[in-house]
């Protein structure tokens, strides 16, 4: 039980006498009197069935340790889990500086009292910039799915078409939010979301069946770049081009840290073009790390149909001296509810600030030996896993952190083989048998920085062991 | 005598970071691949012209440079380390306990698709924060996919599409219905999810008439979506009677809890007779909101609407905790994953750590502090209460007007909050849009501020009124004593000059400025 006789640490008028020093100054005589307006048949009945108060930090440490200490991590188990959220490296400076509560604040803050956050705010998207090859970078949304969503809706207010062409081989999770986004087919404004097949020889979009969907009916043409199954696009710039010549729009979904030795989408057609903000900086914390960016040119046409929130750089009072705001801010829901662009909220901005300061950290130099680090390590992977019994790389030498490992050949599924694996404490790749891929009993497995020639023999070995 | 704040923020001349370092600096290093890799796998392995040929125009600075420039970044950031009675968004203590919980690699390092049986701990304190936000609410599940409260709102907009495509009746329910001052994510995402909506103007009394709601919905009503105490300080006494009504047209009803503070542990949505309501933990809940984000909207519903919710749902089965993902009628996914777990772990902290009396005693305090705040800025001459004709005590926020002392003297809203800031004091919320008083803003006293932090805050209001009055022209060229000077807004809808990277600004400012000095 709580002991009401000690303030709360959290409160500063629990203290003895500091309520009846405002009940008296206000001419109460009880708190429930200054609860007048709530009919009494509105309070509630039935009593508060809480668990016991952890009414000290002791203990509430206690509980979170003892709780959180219950699950197993992907630093002490060998993790090759992707597919959304990535193990990447976080440099410490990053934390430091997410950590600071300036920023890991309760307060919205002000374009005058919080000039440093939207500094902050605006250098993640200078820097984002500078990777894409574009000139427009909004604060992320949501996610990664929330991203495409948006930029979908923005091509169907664009061109005032209603179909989105993906890629049959689209990750469920993000499709799966992108649907939601597009509304049941039983809704007017309804966005059809029509599935391009996939080439079975390179995983990439099949031309052929792209050019024979894209009507005069399509809104925009999504694809990835490096792919859910990861994938390398080789034909980004004919896909962008048809897409323009049907009068449609080409967003495009990239891997940031992929951008240090993979072309930027700004130099390929990309109209649109989002991504996962977590690679940048941010720990994976069980999916609780995502957000999604969302960039263009620097057109009216694409500016005015932004969603959320832009920040510009602007003169101040002071001449020579620089600030930072909203542009346009009028169109979001915030300024024009349901009359604006879509829809905003409280998104993921202190996942800017993480990117902001991982970016200035790695630098030009950094992304590209980045880039390389895991291309290089994920297709040595590849091909030690190759060279198990059994086990088939689905598409070599086209993909970047992630591919496909196929087990049909070991006569065991691949949630048996994890089973397998996690006794030994590895974390296979994700189980996409399920999948609508006819790929067989297939993982998607990760490789990147954080996994050194080791690790990949130490799992090439463990398989080669639990197969046998 | 109130101790008035003497204020200078730090103020570094922080360049861009565009603009720093120098060609070859480094800030972070990566190991080059090992011998066996390359020698296994070779150079050049992006195919097909993929590989990057221009170098990013990224700044090349130290490690410590990095540090040190965002550090200077966060000095010149107030983030409510002064005083700040910011409304609507119910400012609250972000413990560090249950901060650095979150940093350990147990939860840090930790991927939502690991097995279950590798989840147990995390599972198991969100299925027991369920169980919390269950009691508070009266609801039977509650789901944390949603980022953030217009993110929850929309998930009751995907959920009610599901409820009524299950029933064959989505291409008749198409209307839902709010009021004219609910939050802006209520009416926007309904319309973004495929809704008309149908919007209640406010009476004298500072909510819609039942019978403008009785007007309202009919067969076509798919869902009404409400906030209850507003962001006036005003609680609805007819709210029963109003779920009444929309449910007998057989509509859905959805509280938007977002005013919870005030109210925790004394009304239950259920009781009320809600099917589904939302909670910020960002917010009521003591988890940090950072900004804007990561944030939660914890989504809960009866059982009734249970089947139509996104997935995973988090299940205990015997001793173990489950995702579900086998729900046929869901409404799909409103987000990847399960929701910022970071958030839900630290909102979960806050409710063991402040307790079932903790809870109920916060609500007293933001609710009297709250008419401390009002009683004293109704001594300032130049403010107005909103609906000045009620005689009764508001919730934990009040709406209030400067329009008077603007009429004075000339000076706005936004000039006053400019001027706060160069007391260390958090400029406060104005309103969200309509503006339906004149030159708004909406304190909150919440029960984290001291009442000698409210007396501060309240001196501050009373000072900067009186300068409004001695010299306008200061308060409108506000702030002085700030990182920055006042940011001008005219390039903000400005196609030529708006730059939201330091490439555009490079092409457009910059461009231009060479472009004159060439002639």
């Amino acid at each position: 039980m709580t002991d009401t006789t000690r303030a709360h640490p959290w409160m500063a008028n629990s203290a003895p006498g500091a309520m009846q020093a405002m009940l008296d100054e206000i001419g109460a005589t009880s708190a429930a009197e200054v609860f007048e307006q709530i009919p009494q048949d509105h309070f509630r009945t039935t009593p508060l069935d809480l668990p016991p108060t952890l009414s000290s930090e002791i203990e509430l440490k206690r509980d979170l340790v003892s709780k959180l200490k219950k699950n197993a991590d992907c630093e002490t188990n060998l993790s090759f889990l992707g597919a959304g959220v990535w193990q990447h490296h976080v440099p410490a400076i990053v934390d430091e500086i997410v950590g600071r509560t300036e920023f890991a604040t309760n307060v919205w803050g002000s374009y005058q009292s919080d000039h440093g956050r939207n500094q902050a705010w605006f250098e993640f998207s200078s820097q984002l910039g500078a990777l894409l090859n574009l000139d427009v970078v909004q604060l992320p949304v949501y996610s990664w799915g929330c991203a495409i969503g948006h930029a979908v809706r923005m091509a169907q207010r664009i061109t005032g078409r209603s179909k989105v062409i993906v890629s049959q081989l689209s990750d469920p999770e993000r499709l799966s939010v992108l649907k939601t986004y597009c509304q049941p087919s039983a809704m007017e404004s309804h966005i059809d979301v029509v599935m391009v097949a996939a080439d079975p020889t390179t995983g990439r979009m099949d031309l052929n069946d792209l050019h024979a969907k894209l009507g005069s009916d399509v809104a925009a043409v999504y694809f990835e770049n490096p792919a859910y199954l990861g994938t390398i696009e080789t034909e980004a710039a004919e896909i962008a081009h048809l897409t323009r010549a049907a009068g449609a729009e080409t967003i495009v979904g990239v891997d940031p840290v992929s951008l240090g030795v993979m072309t930027a989408p700004g130099d390929y057609g990309a109209d649109i073009v989002t991504g996962p903000v977590q690679p940048l900086g941010v720990h994976m914390q069980c999916g609780g790390g995502v957000g999604g960016f969302i960039a263009s040119r620097d057109e009216e046409k694409y500016v005015l149909e932004y969603n959320g929130f832009l920040v510009s750089i602007v003169e101040t009072l002071e001449p020579g001296q620089v600030g930072f705001g909203l542009a346009c801010p009028h169109q979001n829901s915030y300024g024009s509810r349901e009359h604006g662009k879509d829809w905003t909220g409280n998104s993921t901005y202190l996942w800017a600030i993480a990117g902001a300061v991982y970016m200035s950290l790695l630098g030009p130099e950094g992304f590209r030996e980045l880039g390389n680090l895991i291309v290089s390590r994920a297709r040595y992977a590849a091909k030690c896993l190759s060279e198990v019994p059994g086990i088939k790389i689905v598409w070599p030498d086209t993909t970047f952190k992630e591919f496909v490992v196929n087990f049909d050949g070991t006569g065991k599924t691949v949630a048996e083989i994890n089973d397998l694996l996690r006794a030994q404490g590895i974390f296979g790749g994700k189980d996409i048998s399920g999948e609508d891929n006819a790929l067989g009993q297939s993982a998607l497995y990760c490789v990147t920085e954080v996994h050194t020639a080791a690790d990949i023999r130490t799992l090439a070995e463990t398989l080669k062991e639990v197969l046998s | 005598m109130t101790r008035i704040p003497e204020f200078r923020a730090a103020k570094w001349n922080e360049p861009v970071v565009m603009e720093m370092g120098r060609p070859g600096a480094r800030g972070q290093l990566f190991p080059t691949p090992e011998d066996e890799v390359n020698e296994a796998v070779g150079t050049d392995l992006i195919p097909g012209g993929m590989a990057r040929k221009d170098r990013p125009e990224l700044p090349e600075i130290t490690e410590f440079e990095a540090q040190r420039h965002y550090l200077h970044l966060s000095q010149m950031t107030l983030g409510m380390m002064g005083i700040s009675l910011f409304g609507t968004c119910t400012m609250k203590y972000n413990s560090k306990t249950a901060e650095y919980a979150t940093l350990r690699p147990e939860l840090a390092e930790v991927h939502p698709y690991q097995h279950p049986d590798t989840l147990q701990g995390v599972l198991e304190i969100i299925h027991d924060f369920d169980s919390i936000l269950r009691s508070l609410s009266g609801m039977d599940q509650f789901i944390f996919q949603a980022g953030g409260g217009a993110d929850a709102a929309y998930t009751m907009t995907a959920v009610a599409r599901a409820y009524w495509q299950d029933r064959g009746m989505l291409g008749q329910r198409t209307e839902m219905v709010t009021s004219v001052q609910a939050h802006p994510c209520n009416p926007a995402t309904a319309a973004a999810a495929g809704f008309k909506v149908v919007n209640l103007p406010l009476e004298e009394n500072g909510y819609p008439s039942l019978d403008a709601l009785k007007a309202a919905v009919s067969e076509k009503t798919a869902l009404i979506m409400i906030n209850n105490p507003d962001d006036m300080g005003i609680y609805n006494p007819e709210i029963k009677e109003w779920v009444k009504v929309a449910k007998e047209a057989g509509a859905l009803c959805f509280y938007d809890h977002a005013n919870f503070n005030g109210v925790m542990g004394k009304l239950s949505a259920r009781e009320l007779g809600f099917d589904a309501c939302m909670f910020m933990l960002h917010k009521t809940f003591g988890a940090p909101k950072a900004g804007g984000g990561p944030a939660v909207g914890a989504y809960g519903c009866t059982d009734a609407l249970a089947p139509y919710l996104p997935c995973p749902v988090v299940v205990k089965e015997g001793d173990r905790y489950i995702l579900d993902e086998d729900r046929p009628k869901s409404a799909g996914k409103v987000r990847e994953f399960w929701g910022n777990v970071p958030q839900v772990v630290k909102a979960y902290a806050w409710s063991r750590a402040m307790g079932a009396d903790g809870i109920e005693l916060a609500s007293d305090i933001s609710v009297v502090a709250n008419n401390y705040m009002d009683k004293k800025l109704g001594e300032i001459p130049g403010l107005e209460i909103s609906n000045p004709s009620l005689d009764i005590h508001r919730m934990e926020m009040t709406r209030w007007s400067l329009g008077p002392l603007t009429e004075e003297t000339g000076v706005s809203t936004v000039d006053f909050a400019n001027r706060m800031a160069d007391y260390g004091i958090d400029p406060y919320w104005m309103s969200h849009e309509p503006w339906i008083v004149a030159e708004p803003f909406t304190p909150e006293a919440g029960e984290l501020w001291s009442k000698e932090d409210i007396d501060t805050w309240i001196g501050v209001i009373a000072q900067i009124a009186e300068e409004a009055r001695t010299d306008p022209d200061m308060v409108k060229t506000a702030p002085h004593n700030q990182a920055i000077a006042q940011v001008r807004g005219d390039a903000f809808e400005d196609p030529a000059r708006w730059a939201m990277t330091w490439r555009a600004y490079q092409r457009k400012i910059r461009g231009a400025s060479k472009a004159e000095d060439v002639a």
